[in-house]
């Protein structure tokens, strides 16, 4: 791949594409060449998964030229093009049909696969990909995806998109392709990136977490509102500067040690009580005011904690969980836990707490509005009208929506499952300074997340393995190989 | 027993319900009336399940990409009323009429997916063709279907009665077209998650116009299946077919959306509201209550399914 390294694989001039009145590419230009991994980088809402539409032919551009290596004709450029000639994506929201095996799903993807044994050969196949970027990933091909929790069925798409078969793998795009799996999947995916582009392939990572784009990324661009507003060698750029050039200042986005300290009262009553089924694992609790952090991989019992909490709460009795308090739930995987798709972005934050605007029988339309348009100041949402339907607003707008329904209630306890699971950075900022500025009014926050960098805005940790917990840390006593060791000493015990 | 086992073994109720209750039933009626365990008294018992187990089918592929067919029964009563008058005057010109229904159902798949529209309205106004054009072609009750269609309605199969037969040959055909070819995993998949599909390159129109074409050819074999076993028909002859299809397919061990549909399950479901239906003559009891009957089945093994499912979760 000598002369390859340089051959342009892909370019993009003067792209543009508007949704209505909002404009999500003004004029792009992107290349990419053989042999590269690209990071791109920018805030939600900044055109970098409309841009990956556009490459992977899922969306037309309304103008602009797009030349793949060697293809003459600039018309008809769309998914089966696209595909014709390699081009391959992995989209933030899961791409997998959930009733059908693993199997039947990369039957779906690669109809090349015929012959009366068809469904052996993708399962075949599809185990070899797993196996090779996933080692230890414990997954069969007859499962069905239903089964799986989010995290494994991340790791079946990207093995899926990764298969080689009867059309060619030139480009991969990947969108966000680390935000459910845990960090020990996560560093097994870049490690591969690193060996697929060594191959002469190229890599489109975007991601949100900048820690790995340095990691994998030979060049790095960053978007700003539809445009590509710098392209760098990694080796030439900064953390800082990139952060800069996303128009974010620096200190906004709450790396480690940083963090805003909630001071959570120590002796605060206690609201939340879990007391361990076995005699072997730690009991843990919550006091009013306290921000928790669930950590641990991904899966391993997190959520479904936060849920025991929930059912607790609502009176389902169950004797070694106790909680003092109503609940409101931040759902992270959105799509399906979180937004009502048909009801506009102002219903979407009312409904957590619809009683409060009651008047006799029906909503008190104006103190609704009212209320939503206080949200929508204090979390700086990024729309022209709170009527527009929710999926007008970007992921991380709708994020964003789905806090103000939670605080927005009355509840003292709030849990939270993953929820800046794909949110840019402004948002997080926005969303961490919320979270202390409530729980200094004494509520409390029971917050599972995958990105470590999070658990340093908790007071206190908790660290998951199995479904227990196994460990418990302050925020002076955290650090990132303490709760890697304790994720991972059981499973190797 | 492991956890594993467990939840093995009640996965494994949950496909056994409806055989199970097939069984019971068939069992309840053998008991009232042992004489109705032979050839004849299964070919009566069960004959009219024949035409339905295909009209099953047919609403089964519909449900596989999580629409629903409002249609089928107007359908299946027209392909009667023409195998009832054009079929043995003028074959050539009934053959003609048929494929043309079977190409308006295609159709009506392209159109529910290209301009998003709900298979249920759709549907709906199509049962107002289907019965019109059948009025037209049949303003009365009557018409005689062809001789060699009678016939071989009537036919004696060996070893085992018609109707286990062609519960046979319908469960094979549905397994093999819905849950093991490539097309059925398609457009189970398109049931699924549609967004996924159109992703990797297909289609989406023509796939589910294929669907809906699939079970207009089902839709013609239970309408000719029909007429054959009652040599004449009426524009109404199988309006019951929507509702019971549906029942079916649902009690079968399908579900209205997310393309979790079972062929074998939808033919015994078909087998058991027939059933249900005959099984009241011998207990002595009006057939007026035959529907009540069939709902109170469906409520049952319906009941009986939350039951598993929960103890699933438990497990």
């Amino acid at each position: 791949m000598t002369n390859s390294i340089s051959e342009i694989l892909f370019e993009v001039r003067d792209a543009a594409k508007a949704f209505g009145a909002v404009q999500a590419l003004r004029g792009v230009d992107f290349q990419i060449t053989r042999g590269e991994c690209i990071g791109l980088v920018g805030h939600n809402g900044a055109g970098k998964s409309t841009l990956m539409n556009v490459l992977s032919g899922t969306l037309t551009p309304d103008r602009g030229e797009l030349h793949f290596a060697g293809r003459a004709g600039r018309s008809d450029w769309g998914v089966r093009e696209a595909q014709r000639l390699g081009v391959r994506s992995v989209y933030q929201e899961l791409s997998l049909c959930a009733n059908l095996s693993l199997a039947e799903n990369m039957r779906i993807a690669q109809p090349q696969l015929k012959g009366w044994n068809w469904r052996v050969n993708a399962g075949s196949q599809l185990e070899a990909s797993l196996d090779r970027i996933f080692p230890g990933h414990g997954l069969r091909a007859d499962q069905v995806v239903a089964d799986l929790s989010i995290g494994k069925r991340q790791l079946v798409e990207i093995a899926r998109a990764f298969t080689p078969g009867a059309q060619p793998l030139e480009l991969m795009i990947l969108d966000e392709p680390t935000s459910s799996l845990d960090s020990h999947a996560a560093g097994q995916l870049l490690a591969y990136i690193r060996e697929f582009v060594a191959h002469g392939k190229s890599c489109i990572l975007i991601s949100h977490k900048l820690r790995e784009i340095f990691n994998v990324a030979d060049r790095v661009v960053v978007m700003r509102d539809g445009q590509v507003v710098e392209s760098v060698r990694t080796d030439q750029t900064s953390r800082d500067r990139l952060v800069a050039a996303m128009g974010q200042d620096e200190q906004a986005t709450g790396f480690a040690g940083e963090a805003s300290p909630t001071a959570g009262p120590q002796n605060a009553p206690l609201v939340v009580k879990v007391s361990s089924p076995t005699r072997t694992r730690m009991e843990m609790n919550a006091g009013a005011g306290e921000v928790i952090g669930l950590a641990g991989l991904a899966g391993h019992g997190q959520t479904g904690l936060l849920l025991r909490l929930q059912a607790a709460s609502t009176g389902a009795a169950e004797s070694a969980v106790w909680v003092g308090g109503a609940t409101s739930f931040v759902a992270g995987d959105r799509q399906t836990d979180g937004v009502f798709g048909l009801w506009s972005i102002a219903r979407n934050m009312s409904v957590g707490c619809l009683s409060q605007f009651q008047r006799g029988l029906l909503i008190d339309l104006k103190k609704e509005r009212d209320r939503a348009e206080q949200w929508r100041q204090r979390l700086g949402l990024v729309t022209p009208d709170l009527d527009l339907p929710i999926f007008s607003l970007s992921g991380g707008n709708q994020q964003k929506v789905l806090f103000a329904r939670a605080l927005g209630s009355t509840a003292p306890i709030i849990l939270m499952d993953d929820p800046m699971r794909g949110v840019d950075v402004g948002t997080k900022h926005d969303v961490y300074a919320l979270i202390a500025d409530e729980a200094r009014r004494g509520r409390t926050f029971i917050w599972y997340t995958t990105e470590f960098d999070e658990l340093f805005h908790c007071d206190r940790v908790y660290v998951f393995n199995n479904g227990e917990v196994v460990g418990e840390l302050s925020r002076a006593e955290l650090n990132e190989e303490r709760v890697l060791n304790m994720s991972f000493e059981e499973i190797a015990a | 027993m492991s956890p594993v086992l467990a939840k093995r073994g009640v996965h494994m109720l949950h496909t056994l319900l409806p055989a199970m209750a097939l069984t019971l039933l068939l069992g309840a009626v053998f008991w009232r009336q042992p004489r109705a365990m032979s050839y004849f008294g299964i070919n009566l018992l069960l004959d009219l399940a024949i035409p339905l187990m295909f009209a099953t089918l047919a609403q089964m592929m519909i449900l596989a990409v999580s629409d629903l067919d409002l249609s089928i029964g107007p359908f299946v009563s027209l392909v009667a009323s023409i195998g009832a008058t054009l079929l043995p005057t003028r074959p050539a010109l009934a053959t003609l009429a048929l494929a043309a229904a079977v190409a308006a159902y295609a159709l009506a798949g392209a159109v529910i997916e290209s301009r998003r529209l709900p298979s249920i309205v759709v549907t709906l106004g199509l049962s107002f063709v289907w019965l019109g054009c059948a009025v037209l072609l049949l303003p009365t009750p009557g018409g005689l279907a062809p001789g060699w269609l009678s016939s071989a309605m009537a036919y004696r199969t060996p070893w085992l009665p018609m109707p286990i037969w062609m519960a046979l040959v319908a469960a094979v055909l549905g397994h093999a077209l819905i849950t093991r070819s490539a097309f059925g995993t398609l457009v189970r998949g398109l049931g699924g998650n549609p967004a996924a599909v159109a992703r990797v390159g297909w289609s989406l129109v023509r796939v589910r116009a294929g669907v809906y074409a699939l079970a207009g050819v089902f839709g013609v074999i239970a309408g000719l299946m029909l007429v054959g076993q009652t040599t004449s028909a009426d524009p109404n002859i199988a309006s019951r077919y929507t509702l019971v299809s549906i029942a079916a397919v649902i009690l079968g061990g399908g579900k209205f959306v997310g393309g979790y549909v079972s062929p074998v399950g939808a033919v015994i479901g078909a087998l058991t509201m027939t059933l249900a239906a005959s099984f009241l003559t011998f207990l002595d009891i009006a057939p007026d209550w035959q529907v009540g009957m069939q709902g109170l089945i469906l409520i049952v093994v319906l009941g009986l399914r939350a039951a598993i499912d929960r103890l699933e979760r438990i497990a």
